[in-house]
């Protein structure tokens, strides 16, 4: 198979498989979704540091270590800021649910 | 013996493999997002994934051809982590929207410049074999994507950092449309030309760049402030695709994999937000609603002349404390007012007197997907409290007062009642279900799509003025001396 028909076919078949396990995500966390898929475009950093070696002058080269800050800029920021914000999402704490029972008997394990 | 290993380091097959590896981890870190509990380490194995990826391309075999391309690289990446590593530590989650509108914004315009220079290389090497085409057609569609995502998401960060007016800038008229549509024909029309064998980088920068970022600005512009969540979802999926776009044009599985996932997730939640407001995307791209003054009709469904009844905070506090069962409604007034800790201490003191407390969130409450989520959870609100609207509409019938805190068009019964108001369709927290509604209010001005709110003037609702902090704030102090 021509390699371009096995890179349509994977943008094929990526394409289902996002639709299947982004529609399970909650819309509790459909802003560390929208952050989270911000580091993962920030994969166009590939982009950058493939073309690099090949860049002809001073623009390209210009051109390149922008498109690499971008991209890094996305990665970098985009996986800490939706790590900073998942540690947020906290359930209830267990130790409130079992107060009651231990004011009653202190000696009842957990 | 270590040379071989090197050698070994370098081969396409133990690169391509890698690859593998990287966008299976991401896949596999993404699944990790369907709940709370597992989120965090589906997001960190998502970064694996990209650390692999990154270090298995600069592992390639003349990565470094050229003395200067070592350097090239590490300043990118040294510029990139000094903007992105004090930006997301700092960033407040109140402006957690403007935040992702920049991110979309930086990696639409890394595809287009990716775009420029890949387009140079076919210029300066004046052959088109069949490659050409491949890279051709695609780098071109992430050209013209990644530069509107890079202006339209710029102009985005504008109107949530308000430094530029939220309302809806536009030409009069249809002329809107019709302009947007001829830049998107000489965009197209562009591409088609330089498909077709013409060589020329002014067309290439005048014709796609150019046109595109013109595209960019004019789509954004005319969109109001509720309709945010909308657009930030969109330009997510466009950068998303113009990714992949540049994936397959580099041959590259693993940007295809990540671009399409990316471009997946932003379709499916531009779609969830538009289904949340009853309007389809083609509508809110054209403008025009989310700050539009639609005179509102006067008629059966008209309040005027009705009159509003205005509460204490004494008043709420008691009749908050003697409630079985309280839901607060959050729009983006709390944001506004950054009252999230004000009302989980609220939440607190009505907890310690008995009373049950959950929170109603519309899925377009706020700017963003999910923005009134990740402000309760920074203020420690349990994600178990966090009901979606489909779970807490069948409770308010069962539900003694219902605290609506700046939300305003998501809770308007009129969206069911009234079949000629422009919000009619739209699903709604059916707040005035609830036994009594209190509804904390800057003004008596009118929400964002500037409609009245036949809610305000319902017998069992009432109404505190004031600043949403300040106005929690009092109600918590009183409830405690309750």
């Amino acid at each position: 198979m021509d390699s371009l028909v096995i890179d349509i076919a994977v943008l094929v078949l990526a394409g289902f498989v996002g639709f299947a396990v982004i529609s399970k995500v909650p819309n509790t966390l459909h802003t560390p979704l929208m952050s989270g898929t911000n580091a993962i475009h920030g994969i166009v950093v590939l982009g950058g540091l493939l073309l690099m070696s090949e860049a002809h002058g001073i623009l390209e080269q210009i051109l390149l270590v922008i498109a690499v800050a971008f991209g890094t800029i996305n990665v970098v920021g985009g996986f800490l800021v939706t790590d900073r914000m998942l540690g947020m999402f906290k359930s209830k704490p267990e130790p409130v649910k079992a107060q009651p029972d231990d004011a009653e008997d202190p000696e009842a394990g957990a | 013996m270590l040379a071989g290993a090197t050698v070994f380091l370098q081969t396409t097959n133990f690169i391509d493999a890698s690859y593998i590896v990287a966008f299976g981890l991401m896949i596999y870190g993404m699944m990790g997002l369907t709940g709370p509990r597992t989120a965090v380490r589906g997001n960190q194995t998502a970064a694996v994934g990209m650390a692999v990826a990154v270090i298995a391309t600069l592992l390639r075999k003349g990565e470094f051809h050229g003395s200067a391309t070592v350097w090239l690289i590490l300043v990118g990446i040294v510029i990139g982590t000094a903007i992105g590593v004090p930006a997301a530590r700092n960033v407040k989650m109140t402006a957690m929207p403007q935040m992702v509108a920049l991110f979309n914004g930086v990696g639409g315009g890394a595809v287009a410049l990716i775009a420029w220079v890949e387009y140079r290389h076919a210029f300066s090497r004046g052959g088109f074999g069949d490659w050409s085409l491949r890279v051709m057609i695609f780098e071109l569609f992430g050209a013209i994507v990644g530069s509107i995502s890079f202006w339209g998401s710029g102009i985005a960060f504008g109107k949530l950092q308000e430094i530029l007016p939220g309302r809806p800038i536009k030409l009069p008229g249809r002329a809107q449309p019709v302009l947007n549509l001829a830049l998107l024909v000489i965009a197209v029309g562009s591409a088609v030309v330089l498909c077709a064998g013409t060589h020329s980088q002014v067309l290439f920068i005048v014709g796609i760049l150019l046109v595109a970022a013109v595209l960019g600005n004019m789509l954004v512009l005319p969109i109001g402030g509720a309709d945010m969540p909308v657009v930030i979802s969109l330009l997510n999926a466009f950068t998303g695709l113009s990714a992949a776009a540049t994936g397959v044009a580099l041959s590259n599985p693993v940007m295809i994999v990540a671009g399409m996932i990316v471009g997946a997730s932003g379709t499916i939640l531009t779609d969830q937000m538009a289904k949340a407001m009853n309007r389809s995307v083609p509508a809110i791209v054209a403008g025009g609603f989310g700050g539009a003054v639609a005179a509102p009709a006067a008629g059966a469904g008209s309040t005027e002349g009705q009159t509003v009844r205005s509460t204490s905070a004494a008043d709420v506090a008691i009749q908050l404390t003697y409630a079985r069962q309280v839901v607060v409604a959050p729009g983006y007034g709390m944001a506004v007012a950054q009252a999230q800790h004000a009302v989980r201490e609220l939440e607190r003191a009505l907890e310690e007197k008995g009373v049950e407390v959950k929170y109603a969130i519309h899925p377009v409450a706020g700017r963003m997907p999910g923005h009134m989520n990740v402000l309760l959870a920074e203020a420690d609100v349990p994600y178990e409290l966090l009901r979606e609207m489909d779970d807490i509409n069948p409770e308010f019938s069962r539900t003694d007062v219902t605290l609506v805190i700046g939300a305003n068009d998501v809770t308007n019964p009129a969206a069911k009642n009234e079949p000629g108001s422009p919000i009619y369709g739209m699903p709604i927290l059916e707040v005035d279900r609830s036994a009594a509604v209190i509804v904390l209010k800057r003004s008596m001005a009118s929400g964002f799509a500037g409609i009245d709110n036949p809610l305000f003037y319902d017998p069992k609702t009432s109404l505190l003025f004031g600043d949403a902090k300040a106005s929690v704030s009092e109600i918590t102090a009183e409830v405690q001396a309750l």
